[in-house]
């Protein structure tokens, strides 16, 4: 029981970290509006959670411009990815 | 209380994979209209040409003129068939994403578009051709092959069970090629029956 528990990702305890992680194993890159929109949260909302991603490493981001708008597309890591698998896995285990 | 979060979790990941990914906002009910429009369709081409046959051939024998005007109402049938049919798909789709909240001219439903439209232009070009070298014959199975392969290679952008519906529409399309002359039967069953079983398992399933 001890080791499903620390299994647990705090980093995904939040539902817009949960939501945006989720987006990511399933597309390679997602801008951010697009995800503002999936998720339906508000500009500062999603740009906090998503910086705390970036500290744990679990995304990276690109930044490029479309016209003269700057465009910011976020993408999930290797680390991120495994991360996230181990946290279902634990969540799957302790609903067994 | 800590069970139930984790229940709701898994619920959000795959709400929100598929959400991203793919394009779900189709509805049964385009399915079940699209089904009853093409019934009425091939109920009505069956009577036609059953009509032209006994008014035009004559032990056997056809009157070839009389074709262009058999011709002429069976296309006019195709034509108001398939605006009808996509009216129908498109207002459904609508009130669906509507409904799901997802966005409906996305990136999502480009992606499927285009994969619909490849395998549905090429096979439409290519009836174009046999009738107007007068193979009418292979157009019905031709209509329904062409539309079976667009849906499998679509499905992977939508919810699942439409390659199953793809790979029944192929079949009905290879039998209608061998066996010339129920192709409207066939066509029947195929963009009739199908949508109709399909759009209730739709509803059921994924409402």
């Amino acid at each position: 029981m001890k080791s499903i528990i620390a299994n647990i990702n705090k980093a995904f305890e939040n539902k817009v970290r949960l939501g945006t992680m989720s987006i990511l194993m399933v597309n390679d890159s997602i801008d951010f509006n697009s995800l503002k929109e999936l998720l339906g949260v508000t500009d500062g909302n999603l740009a906090s959670h998503l910086k705390s991603l970036e500290k744990n490493e679990y995304i990276t981001y690109e930044k490029t411009f479309e016209g003269r708008k700057p465009k910011t597309t976020y993408a999930a890591t290797k680390l991120g990815k495994q991360a996230f698998k181990q946290h279902i896995a634990a969540i799957e285990k302790l609903l067994k | 209380m800590e069970r139930d979060k984790y229940i709701d979790d898994l619920k959000d990941i795959k709400d929100l994979m598929n959400r991203s990914s793919k394009f779900i906002s189709l509805s049964g009910w385009s399915g079940i209209s699209i089904g009853i429009v093409a019934l009425i369709a091939a109920f009505i081409a069956h009577l036609k040409i059953k009509n032209w046959y006994t008014l035009n051939s004559f032990d056997g024998i056809i009157n070839g003129k009389a074709i262009d005007a058999l011709k002429e109402d069976l296309l006019i049938i195709a034509a108001i068939t398939l605006i009808l049919s996509l009216g129908f798909g498109i207002i459904f789709t609508i009130n669906k994403s509507k409904r799901i909240n997802q966005k409906l001219w996305s990136k999502q439903s480009k992606t499927l578009l285009i994969n619909l439209l490849i395998p549905l232009v090429i096979g439409g070009i290519l009836c174009l051709l046999f009738i107007q070298k007068g193979n009418y014959g292979v157009v019905a199975p031709l209509t329904l092959l062409f539309y079976g392969l667009a849906l499998i290679n679509a499905s992977s952008y939508t919810i699942g069970e439409i390659k199953s519906l793809g790979i029944l529409n192929c079949i009905l399309g290879l039998i209608g090629v061998y066996q010339i002359g129920i192709g409207i039967i066939l066509w029947g069953i195929g963009f009739g029956v199908l949508h109709i079983i399909y759009g209730i398992l739709m509803k059921i399933k994924h409402n």
